[in-house]
């Protein structure tokens, strides 16, 4: 083929779209087609369900322990709930349903992946925007619908839905019949889920075609950054989970609604009256549903593995033991995490045997992850790491993982499981290893990116304080769950009656008051948002000395990212701990050839 | 501001591991320690537990230190200290990890099996006591044959509480169900094998009950059943753990081991009072 026909038919890189200027309000801001628009979007989205997720956590943790104090307030929210602000056993059941929903979908799947993916993960790899850059936009905006359907349960006539955010049929499936909670409340859940299927398909569909197809010149698969590649990862992941948990969810609508029954077998006697269902499985309920949540974890934790290695890398100055096998094991971590589902049913009745041929792929599992987290290890070693606000939270990661990685040996044997299956040890277990582990990595991500995403420094001291306290504090309120799940003490229990677990209060005083302490502490990181946004010092192009493509652009980055030219790239993303003309680093795109 | 961070993630973690080598809460008398086992599989279980927590503890303290260690050494060094490659590189680790990882596992896999198979891949014995438990909001029901030795047959259009027909047996017309006894606690007799058939009434229900060392779904339309040997006589504590709405949390019964004279006296009476 000569050059002539090279140049005839263009390559993909060439044939995207260059955006015009995005002309008044709602197209800059609201209905916004440009993903770091609609990155921020998402992040914003995030911090209102992870504030409400969080005082959500604090109501629970005080009815725990202080049952009969009227907390001030919640009688308003509502009535029914709270008379007079002390919670019914239901409304706590519907708080815990809300909490572990909107953490679990709005804030660890859109935060490290949604919100931090759309931003950079186009400018990692020189694109100028998203492939489909509409899609970008609904899916945004279905996730927000998503969003104010289930805050919307929260103010329906018999109130917010109480089977937890796993919603096991028949509980969730037979209505109104089963209790308070049960009845329009519910459907809503279910309505919601179900939308945010949809928004997530569209998001990772979209993630997966951009890093497929817009990739600048030079830009080959194994120089894209560790982040880029966890993103895209994820996304493969998560089209795959969600395609699953959409099905089920209209299956649980219909159950609902239309009198069908999926989940709900014959012969129940619900509120003295006979349901008029028959046929079902509640099992298969549960083997959809976890067949998409056993994934979800990795949706929510890969994308903050490859925020905290990007980090990592920066601040140690050196590239990590090994780009490839850490991408592997996220690879490997992703295949893995379609074998396992059934580990969270090993005393859920089905086949016995089954139990053990889930249970070995979950402990294999383990080895991909402790070979990262050697890897990381073993890259600190020689370094010349920086501190920073974002390397803190970066190495608070790393330490989060393994203690919450740790408890996983025990939850992936089946016998003992029998033991520790639904107690505080597997509410610890996976607080710590997903939850605060993923919000590590998105904290680090912000003090990291946010220079670069507003122009704006973030405090450094602020950011400091924030990270003692988080650390210190969530070890406290996590720690001792694993200790109270080896007593026998039941989850999703709305106050201890029990002879075995009236004595373990204190211990619950305890977690209440750290819970409180570190969610207060998150004002700090909230008003250092803020505040830095309009007030912080003016940011570099490249404050941390960063080697990947978001860092050769102003800060902000312009509507059209690199001003509708294509970057050129030369490098592998961490040219670190060379001799060159800008000091230890060579950006991805700099012509310049050093020795290593 | 490293340094710092290298104390901090030491303490934690000697601190973590205090609570589970005392099994206390920092010596204030309330214990994380595993109750009693009463039953003649759970030894198994205690051993398999006990096994991974070394394993887990080890892997967790090792890593906390090694990482407190690096960021102690390697953070706010000069602009010009020289960096180095950690000795066998990444392929060393890799192997390392490999090797003690998937040795670690392949150990824990394999033995865990037989304390999961003591429970579930051994039938019942056929002289095991039958017992039928039904689970509903928010209560757990206990139903043995009688006499007779056979279970009258169920019929759910027929269940009625006020009556106290929990069961929703049909004695009118069903004479194996006459003398079903149909009681509130599980009373069962020490060191004699228990055959527990179980059913849910509504929704999703859990037995749970820490000495026995069982814990099993009640699954609506499926019957499931587990079976158990008690060793020591005392009242235990069973509680539902898996979510049913409301009443979730008060949702208990008691186990109540007794010596088999105990136990046909117990019978006894419970016969009379149907």
């Amino acid at each position: 083929m000569s050059d002539g026909a090279v140049q005839a038919v263009p390559t993909t890189a060439d044939v995207v779209h260059h955006h015009q200027p995005p002309q008044g309000f709602i197209r800059k801001y609201v209905f916004s087609l440009d993903h770091k628009v609609i990155g921020k979007q998402y992040y914003a989205l995030a911090l209102v369900a992870v504030f409400t997720g969080m005082v959500l956590s604090w109501l629970m943790r005080i009815h725990l322990v202080w049952p009969n104090w009227p907390i001030p307030g919640l009688g308003l929210l509502s009535k029914a709930g709270a008379p007079g602000g002390v919670m019914t056993p239901e409304y706590y059941l519907s708080l815990l349903t809300m909490h572990g929903t909107l953490m679990v979908f709005f804030v660890l799947t859109n935060a490290p992946f949604a919100a931090f993916g759309n931003y950079f993960l186009p400018i990692q790899i020189g694109a100028e925007d998203m492939a489909f850059p509409r899609f970008n936009m609904m899916s945004f905006w279905t996730t927000f619908l998503a969003f104010c359907i289930l805050i919307a349960a929260f103010f329906v006539g018999d109130g917010p839905p109480i089977a937890g955010w796993t919603s096991y049929a028949p509980l969730s499936a037979v209505g109104a019949d089963a209790g308070p909670g049960q009845g329009f409340g519910q459907t809503l859940w279910g309505l919601s889920i179900f939308v945010f299927c949809i928004a997530s398909l569209l998001g990772s569909l979209n993630f997966i075609a951009t890093t497929l197809d817009l990739r600048t010149k030079g830009m080959t698969l194994s120089r894209m950054p560790i982040c880029t590649w966890a993103w895209f990862i994820t996304s493969c992941i998560a089209l795959l989970a969600f395609a699953v948990l959409l099905p089920a969810c209209l299956l649980l609508i219909l159950d609902r609604v239309a009198g069908t029954s999926f989940f709900i077998p014959a012969g129940l006697v619900i509120s003295d009256r006979l349901q008029p269902h028959s046929g079902g499985s509640p099992l298969l309920w549960q083997h959809l549903f976890w067949f998409f949540g056993h994934p979800e974890v990795y949706i929510a934790i890969l994308p903050a593995m490859g925020i905290v290695s990007h980090i990592l890398i920066n601040s140690m100055r050196r590239p990590l033991l090994s780009h490839r096998v850490i991408i592997y094991c996220m690879m490997g971590i992703g295949f893995l995490s379609y074998m396992v589902w059934g580990h969270h049913m090993f005393v859920s009745g089905m086949n016995p045997f089954s139990s053990l041929m889930f249970s070995f792929p979950t402990l294999v599992i383990t080895i991909p992850a402790t070979i990262m987290t050697l890897i990381w290890l073993g890259s600190l070693y020689g370094s010349r790491l920086r501190i920073t606000a974002a390397s803190l939270f970066a190495l608070g990661f790393v330490s989060m993982f393994v203690s919450g990685g740790v408890s996983g040996f025990f939850l992936a044997q089946p016998s003992i499981d029998i033991y520790l299956h639904a107690t505080y040890f597997v509410v610890g277990h996976f607080h710590m290893v997903m939850g605060v582990a993923a919000i590590f990595g998105v904290f680090a991500g912000t003090y990291f990116w946010f220079p670069k995403m507003t122009g704006h420094m973030m405090n450094e001291s602020l950011g400091k304080l924030h990270f003692w306290l988080t650390f210190i504090g969530t070890y406290c309120i996590f720690m001792p769950f694993h200790y109270l799940g080896l007593a026998g003490n039941v989850r999703r229990y709305s106050a201890f009656v029990d002879d075995f677990l009236v004595p373990l209060i204190p211990v619950h005083r305890f977690i209440t008051i750290a819970a409180l302490c570190t969610g207060a502490a998150q004002l700090i990181f909230l008003y250092n948002l803020i505040h830095s946004r309009f007030r912080g010092a003016p940011a570099p192009d490249n404050p941390w000395e960063c080697t990947s493509l978001e860092w050769i652009m102003p800060s902000p980055p312009p509507f059209d990212n690199f001003g509708g030219k294509h970057v050129v790239v030369y490098h592998d993303p961490y040219q670190y701990g060379v001799k060159s003309s800008t000091g230890d680093y060579l950006m991805q795109n700099s012509p310049e050839q050093v020795e290593a | 501001m490293g340094k710092l961070f290298a104390v901090i993630v030491f303490v934690i973690a000697l601190l973590s591991a205090i609570p589970i080598i005392t099994h206390s809460w920092f010596g204030s008398g309330i214990s994380f320690a595993l109750p009693e086992d009463i039953s003649t599989h759970g030894h198994a279980i205690d051993e398999q537990l006990s096994d991974t927590m070394v394993e887990a503890g080890l892997s967790f303290l090792a890593a906390q230190f090694v990482l407190a260690f690096f960021v102690w050494k390697f953070s706010n060094r000069q602009a010009n200290a020289e960096i180095k490659t950690f000795p066998g590189g990444a392929k060393g680790l890799v192997i390392a990890a490999l090797v003690l990882v998937g040795t670690e596992m392949l150990a824990l896999g394999i033995l865990g099996q037989k304390a999961w198979a003591a429970v579930y891949f051994t039938p019942a014995k056929p002289d095991a006591i039958q017992v039928q438990a039904q689970a509903g909001q928010f209560a757990f029901y206990f139903r043995y044959p009688g006499a007779d030795g056979k279970f009258g047959a169920l019929h759910p259009d027929k269940i009625d509480e006020g009556n106290s027909n929990f069961f929703g047996l049909d004695p009118a017309n069903d004479v194996d169900s006459r003398d079903d006894i149909v009681t509130g606690e599980l009373a069962i007799p020490i060191n004699r094998e228990v055959h527990l058939m179980m059913h849910a009434k509504d929704v999703g229900h859990s037995f749970y009950v820490r000495e026995l060392r069982i814990q099993q779904d009640f699954v609506p339309g499926l019957d499931l059943s587990v079976h158990f040997t008690a060793t020591k006589v005392g009242k235990y504590e069973i509680v539902c753990t898996q979510l049913c709405g409301l009443g979730h949390y008060n949702m208990k019964a008691y186990l109540n081991v007794l010596s088999h004279e105990d136990f046909d006296a117990w019978m006894k009476q419970k016969a009379s009072e149907q």
